[in-house]
């Protein structure tokens, strides 16, 4: 995938003495002894990342951290200290005052956090505003704004006032409005977080729909983990200007950078957050017709589990072979051995949507987008994933072995 | 024991001659040099208020009263029109119809002028803390000094009459339409003005679609407070000659005939409720804007587009 947006050593400080400000920053000075010294707020600091093509790029932090800082250097609504901007491989920083205006009219635009729709004008002149910016004609316009309207459902509410509406149908509008110039970027500074909570869930669906439709990369500040960890596909948690962590929303709960980070995730349910696929062992299956039933034995004996999954030989998972199925009945020939039904899920299914298929307490197989076996989950893999937070992962592993050996025994008994 | 705190008078050893200087700044350098400038500002002011003065004294009573009576209805609803309508026949039936169309004009005249100037000024005000700082002083000047001191010099440069009147009357009248026009614009949410620039909007555009037309309640309430301003100069213009219901004022004044001195009152107090209630409901968020600040939203409301609401909203 390529690089949407690529921002490098991103500055912005407020106050007078910005480039004093801006050297006492870059030689490592908290953000407070900064501001004692020169009285300038360092709100955005030394910041690089990059947002690949139709992601979602999530940045969350506290108040006064410095997101909308940072998401309006972007566009330069904030002009940056220093630093780079590249879009689409072009140096926004660099642009002059009408090539700034005609990226931000067809390639970059805003959804904000209380709408900002204009009141004097109806539903569907503020969806065409961008539109009639650019200077389109007024049939051209209406067309447009009233397909983007359509795609977020307020094709009915055209002609009404924004006043008329409810909290969440005129973000509706505002993300229509932005919608409406097809831009390739969406900067979204906490659009939800004026909305009642049934409201903000059934908005972050429709988003992740529209992104799909639209094809647009999105850029989305959230206070909100939940919303982070719902729609990012990558996360930044931002501190005093900088980014804390970076990464897939998973690596933020389960592996926090430090206790800031820590502090905002611990409160996460883990099992929504966490993949089957991330969690999935890989073994090695036991495969009809190269096996025999030696080695079948074999393998079990050296597998953390009691069971392994079979395959045929074109690489279909065929189920479940257990340790004590294969000891009855004298010894028939494998292929005779029926085994039992296995459940299987795919790779992106958290934990939390994965728990009835471990009713009956057997390892679940987790199969990739071909439908090829992945590896495979063990109940008690998921309880030390979900119970064992903070644990590093090598005690972890070292928790799960001594349930190995305990099975066979059993069996044996 | 006086004798001796003389000696810390500063006027026991001279005057300081402010007065002269005055005299001298006004007369032997300001009109000399300035009097083309001066006649500069008074001919379009002369034209306005020659042309609407000459239209108004034309329109014969009953078509005036009935169209604005139902203006008044249409922008501000059943109850001013009625006040309107019987505000009009009561100045009418006491006679002082002809000096009412007169204070009329000049106080058109005035506003539009005030506006013309104000609107701009108040405008680049809000884009400037300099020059709003520079100005403040200055508006807080015309607010204060009182209006006989600027009568004379401005007696000296335009001479004597009506439109010396008027232009004294926009002197005072124009600080509060720019006072507001600047408050309107710097109270616009700095969202919507960062919406107007996130979607590439030059500066005018943002002026003029979004600042503008969310500054325009308060923008409005300027001219209100301007327009009544205005009204309340007539009689003091009537000193310097400006005719109309001041006159009448000012007449019964030197002659101590109470009954014209309350009649010119009368007129005035009238016209004032009547305007005050017009322009009040042009602020409110009601008819026009609801229909917008088109020409097409506005003539929509006079003609009844949604005169609904906006009846409801002058009945709250
Ligand atoms: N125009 C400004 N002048 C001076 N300081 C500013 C300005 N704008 C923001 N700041 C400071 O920059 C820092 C970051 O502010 P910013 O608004 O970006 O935070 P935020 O993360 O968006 O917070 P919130 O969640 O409250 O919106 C704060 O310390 C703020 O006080
Ligand atoms: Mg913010």
């Amino acid at each position: 995938m390529q690089d949407k947006i690529v921002v490098k050593n991103l500055y912005k400080i407020f106050g007078p003495d910005a480039d004093k400000a801006a050297e006492l920053a870059g030689a490592g000075k908290e953000k407070d002894e900064v501001f004692r010294e020169t009285q300038g707020v360092v709100a955005v600091n030394d910041i690089s990342f990059s947002v690949q093509e139709q992601q979602i790029f999530v940045v969350m932090g506290l108040s006064g951290s410095g997101k909308s800082t940072l998401i309006r250097c972007l566009n330069r609504l904030i002009e940056p200290t220093s630093g780079q901007i590249i879009i689409d491989g072009a140096d926004v920083t660099a642009a002059g005052p009408s090539e700034l205006r005609e990226i931000r009219r067809s390639k970059m635009a805003m959804v904000f956090q209380h709408f900002a729709l204009l009141p004097h004008r109806t539903v569907l002149e503020n969806a065409a505003f961008a539109l009639k910016l650019r200077g389109l004609s007024k049939k051209d316009r209406n067309d447009k704004a009233m397909r983007a309207l359509e795609a977020v459902g307020l094709g009915a509410w055209a002609d009404s006032l924004p006043s008329q509406l409810s909290g969440g149908m005129q973000q509706r509008v505002g993300i229509a409005r932005s919608l409406a110039a097809e831009p390739q970027i969406l900067l979204m500074d906490e659009p939800f977080s004026a909305l009642d909570p049934l409201i903000r869930r059934e908005m972050q669906d429709e988003l992740i729909g529209l992104q799909r439709d639209f094809k647009t990369t999105i850029v989305f500040i959230t206070h909100d983990l939940h919303e982070a960890l719902k729609l990012g596909d990558q996360i930044a948690v931002m501190r005093d200007g900088g980014f804390v962590q970076v990464g897939p929303p998973q690596a933020i709960v389960t592996d926090p950078a430090d206790d800031y980070v820590r502090a905002f995730v611990q409160d996460v349910d883990r099992a929504r957050v966490v993949t089957m696929g991330s969690i999935a062992e890989q073994v090695e299956p036991i495969v009809l017709g190269r096996d025999d039933l030696a080695s079948a034995r074999r393998k079990i004996a050296q597998a953390p589990y009691s069971a392994l999954p079979v395959l045929d030989a074109r690489g279909k998972l065929k189920g479940l072979l257990s340790e004590g199925a294969l000891a009855e009945g004298g010894r028939p020939h494998l292929e005779r051995l029926v085994p039992d039904e296995m459940q299987t899920t795919p790779e992106d299914v958290s934990l939390h949507d994965a728990f009835s298929l471990f009713a009956k307490g057997e390892p679940v197989a987790v199969l990739d987008e071909k439908g090829r076996l992945a590896g495979i989950v063990d109940p008690q893999a998921v309880f030390s994933h979900l119970s064992g937070g903070d644990a590093p992962e090598e005690e972890q592993a070292e928790a799960e072995r001594p349930a190995a050996p305990t099975a066979p025994s059993h069996d044996a008994a | 024991m006086s004798g001796f705190l003389d000696l810390f008078r500063p006027s026991t050893y001279g005057k300081l001659p402010l007065d002269d200087g005055v005299e001298w700044f006004v007369k032997d350098w300001l009109v000399p040099n300035f009097r083309p400038a001066f006649r500069a500002i008074q001919a379009p002011v002369d034209a306005l208020l020659d042309s609407i003065d000459g239209f108004l004294q034309a329109v014969p009573f009953p078509i005036f009263w009935l169209v604005a009576a139902i203006l008044a209805w249409r922008i501000a609803g059943r109850g001013v029109g009625i006040l309107t309508a019987v505000s009009l026949l009561l100045i009418d039936m006491v006679g002082i119809w002809e000096e009412t169309m007169t204070t009329l004009a000049m106080v058109i005249t005035a506003v539009a002028f005030c506006a013309v100037a104000g609107v701009p000024l108040g405008i680049l005000a809000a884009r400037s803390d300099r020059f709003a700082g520079g100005l403040r002083p200055v508006l807080d000047i015309m607010q204060t000094i009182p209006t006989f001191v600027y009568l004379v010099p401005i007696v000296m440069l335009f001479g004597v009459g009506m439109v010396p009147g008027v232009i004294a009357t926009i002197v005072f009248a124009l600080p509060p339409v720019i006072r507001l026009t600047n408050l309107g614009i710097r109270q616009v949410q700095g969202e919507m003005v960062e919406a107007g620039y996130a979607f590439g909007a030059t500066r005018r555009q943002v002026l003029i679609e979004i600042e503008i037309p969310l500054a325009m309640r308060t923008i409005m309430a300027g001219l209100n407070q301007t327009l009544m301003l205005a009204l309340s100069m007539v009689v003091i213009a009537a000193l310097i000659g400006a005719g109309g219901l001041g006159l009448t004022v000012y007449t019964g004044l030197g002659r101590l005939d109470v009954g014209r001195a309350f009649l010119g009152g009368f007129g005035i107090v009238l016209l004032a409720i009547i305007l005050d209630r017009v322009t009040q409901a042009m602020g409110a968020p009601t008819p026009a804007q609801a229909n917008g600040w088109t020409f097409r939203g506005v003539a929509r409301s006079l003609l009844g587009g949604r005169g609904q609401k906006a009846e409801a909203a002058a009945g709250q």
